[in-house]
């Protein structure tokens, strides 16, 4: 398995006719772990509903490769296939189907027909997974995300994330609104993950969540670019004296993106 | 609207229908009488589909299927009733013509009778001429009505004694590979305290050329008796179908319905219930899915008569294509009917643009010590759902087709019988393809 590039240039992003993502460059290879952080509104979430492919936001322009391969012509599925996975901040609820029977059919997804997963080790695999994120078997026989809560929610993104063995995955706002022992449980499946295979990129407001899984590069968005970059010191720096200093910095008065002219 | 007097069949063709079957005279006079009726009765006009340009009359209207041997049967049929070991109790008629049947001695031996509805009307002649669309289906509701007792093929007849408790469903299916009409009557008597599950499945495979299904269920449960009553519709595209699945319910009787509803052709269904007797209790459940440009009209009511009775409705339906679709659930509390309760779910996802479902929980209420309530809800396909699936590498198709099973899994997980689950699931599969 070669090594997983994610390729980003110059993209910009719009939401019903407004841009969010104003010109974004960022390359993430196998092996590294990228922390976005900023403010609210900054453009965060967008990147990476965008880089999946949610049909609300639409690419105006600028390039994204995966692995060599045009990202932004891909189906949403096609993306999953390639290997790209996004943990979402607010995952849907489906009503009648199983937690289980839901993972079991995107595995099978990207196996050829008749090489389809065998019901026992697919269990195994499951229990295995969930036992590591201590997450109780009977999830496996819920309704999908109907009626977890928040933070159940996220665990399970992080626990199909485990399943799909993706190449490169997002995980946006994972740690909001987790405790502490469900952070160190996320932060336990991340780190699980680790390998020269797989690469991440983790949307953050806070800096907590990088206690437990330390990034190799951190970027701070503001107004819907990245205006800074550096190393997991950048990011205790800016736990430690907010953004402030930043934005004097750079000059930049607000960092949102909807009240730019 | 002009008025179709010229039906293609006379009294000349009813007479010699009736007499080549060595029909009884009564049975042979209700034909002649209905047939009569027919000329001058109405179409039924379900609410808000519009029927005038559906064929309902024009057909051929006999066929003929040969008895075989269980593995003779074809396999379609087979896989909807299991294997000879399981399919003890079971009436095939193929063609209007009975070709394969099975009944325990057991069963026998406690004076059930199970038999094709035409043996029924010679061997067993008051009980059929008791029940036979007298009160529960009439003979005077419509000109289809009229039409089904003059032109009635062949059919059912199930009659449980009382006290008498049968744990093993009854089954039949119902085929059809020829262009004929298929005119089915269904009579279902359970006597006091008794209890009975009957399973029955349409099938049909005539594509494209038209045709037309008439078919009418009566199930009537004395005092204290249980009747499960499972249907699974699948009669193909070229099937133009018109269904009354009706039941009666004595004191502290019970009729729970478990239907599925998946007609290709163009659809007029009526499931009505009448609790007669103080403490009866009735529960609906219904699933469907429309596709391709059917039109269908569902409609499932019940009417609490009696006092401290009780009356269920659950229906999902899913709409894809240009599919549409009219389901009105109606309960109808009648005046005197006390501590009655009436509670109704029509659920309806629509899968594109064209497709059409339109839910009415209709509540009449003459009566004020009761509780009903109803809940009803139409929409669209999440299209951010589908999204959080195809973000799993899940394909467009592949995520429709959960989510429509995830659709329909509240009522399907609720039904009565293992085997029509199995059966609702396989057929609910195919359809999603």
């Amino acid at each position: 398995m070669s090594a997983p590039n994610l390729k980003i240039e110059d993209l910009r992003v719009s939401i019903e006719d407004k841009e969010i993502i104003k010109g974004l460059d960022l390359e993430i290879n196998g092996g590294e772990i990228h922390a976005i952080m900023g403010p609210n509104g900054t453009g965060k979430s967008t990147l990476s509903a965008a880089l999946m492919g949610h049909p609300k936001y639409e690419v105006t322009s600028g390039k994204v490769t995966f692995n060599g391969e045009d990202l932004l012509e891909m189906e949403v599925d096609e993306r999953a296939q390639a290997g790209l996975f996004l943990a979402m901040q607010y995952p849907s609820e489906v009503s009648g189907i199983t937690n289980a029977d839901f993972l079991r059919s995107a595995i099978n997804a990207k196996r050829e027909e008749g090489d389809e997963i065998s019901l026992m080790k697919f269990i195994r695999e499951l229990d295995k997974k969930m036992d590591h994120l201590e997450m109780d078997n009977a999830f496996a026989h819920r309704y999908l995300n109907e009626g977890f809560s928040g933070g159940e929610k996220k665990r399970n993104e992080i626990l199909q994330m485990m399943m799909l063995e993706p190449k490169l995955a997002i995980l946006d706002e994972i740690d909001s609104g987790l405790d502490i022992d469900a952070l160190k449980v996320v932060a336990k499946g991340v780190n699980e993950m680790r390998s020269p295979d797989f690469g991440c990129l983790i949307i953050t407001h806070y800096q907590r969540l990088l206690n437990y899984i330390t990034p190799d590069k951190v970027h701070v968005m503001m107004q819907g670019r990245i205006v800074k970059s550096g190393g997991p010191e950048l990011a205790q720096r800016l736990e430690a004296e907010g953004y402030d200093w930043i934005k004097e910095e750079l000059g930049i008065k607000d960092e949102t993106v909807g009240q730019e002219a | 609207m002009s008025v179709d007097t010229s039906l293609r069949f006379d009294k000349d063709y009813v007479n010699g229908f009736s007499s080549s079957r060595q029909e009884p005279a009564w049975l042979q006079e209700l034909r002649l009488q209905a047939l009569e009726l027919a000329q001058n009765l109405p179409m039924p006009k379900p609410d808000k589909t519009k029927i005038d340009k559906w064929n309902f009359t024009e057909f051929k209207h006999e066929a003929t299927g040969n008895p075989v041997a269980f593995n003779e049967l074809p396999e379609d049929v087979k896989a909807l009733i299991g294997s000879e070991e399981e399919a003890k109790n079971v009436l095939v008629i193929h063609n209007g013509t009975p070709v394969y049947f099975a009944l325990e001695q057991a069963v026998k031996d406690q004076g059930v009778v199970y038999t094709d509805i035409l043996t029924a009307a010679k061997e067993h002649e008051d009980l059929v001429k008791k029940y036979f669309m007298k009160s529960a289906v009439s003979v005077d509701e419509n000109r289809l009505t009229a039409l089904h007792a003059a032109l009635f093929v062949n059919g059912a007849f199930l009659y449980v004694p009382k006290n008498v408790e049968l744990s093993a469903p009854i089954q039949a299916v119902y085929y059809q590979d020829d262009e004929a009409a298929l005119f089915n009557h269904v009579i279902i008597a359970a006597e006091d305290n008794s209890s009975v599950t009957y399973v029955e499945n349409y099938l049909s495979t005539n594509e494209n050329t038209e045709s037309v299904a008439n078919i009418v269920a009566e199930v009537f449960a004395g005092s204290g008796a249980k009747v499960v009553f499972g249907a699974v519709d699948n009669l193909a595209k070229g099937m133009t179908t018109y269904v009354n699945r009706r039941g009666r319910a004595a004191k502290d009787a019970r009729i729970e319905w478990a239907l599925g509803q998946f007609n290709d052709g163009n659809t007029v269904s009526d499931n009505t219930t009448h609790l007669i007797g103080d403490g009866s209790f009735t529960d609906t459940k219904t699933v469907t899915i429309g596709r391709g440009d059917q039109k269908q009209n569902f409609v499932a009511q019940i009417f609490n008569h009696g006092k401290h009775s009780e009356g269920y409705i659950l229906t999902h339906g899913v709409m894809k294509d240009s599919a549409s679709s009219i389901f009105n659930g109606i309960t109808k509390i009648e005046h005197g009917a006390t501590k009655s309760h009436g509670e109704q779910t029509e659920r309806v996802l629509m899968l594109s643009e064209k497709a059409r479902g339109d839910a009415n929980p209709i509540l009449l209420i003459d009566e004020d010590d009761v509780t009903a309530g109803h809940a009803a809800s139409v929409g669209r396909i999440d299209p951010l759902q589908l999204f959080y699936l195809m973000s799993r590498g899940i394909s467009k198709a592949e995520a429709e087709r959960l989510i429509i099973h995830g659709f329909l899994a509240p009522v399907v997980s609720q039904m009565p019988l293992e085997s029509v689950k199995k059966r609702l699931v396989e057929v609910i599969e195919r359809k999603v393809r």
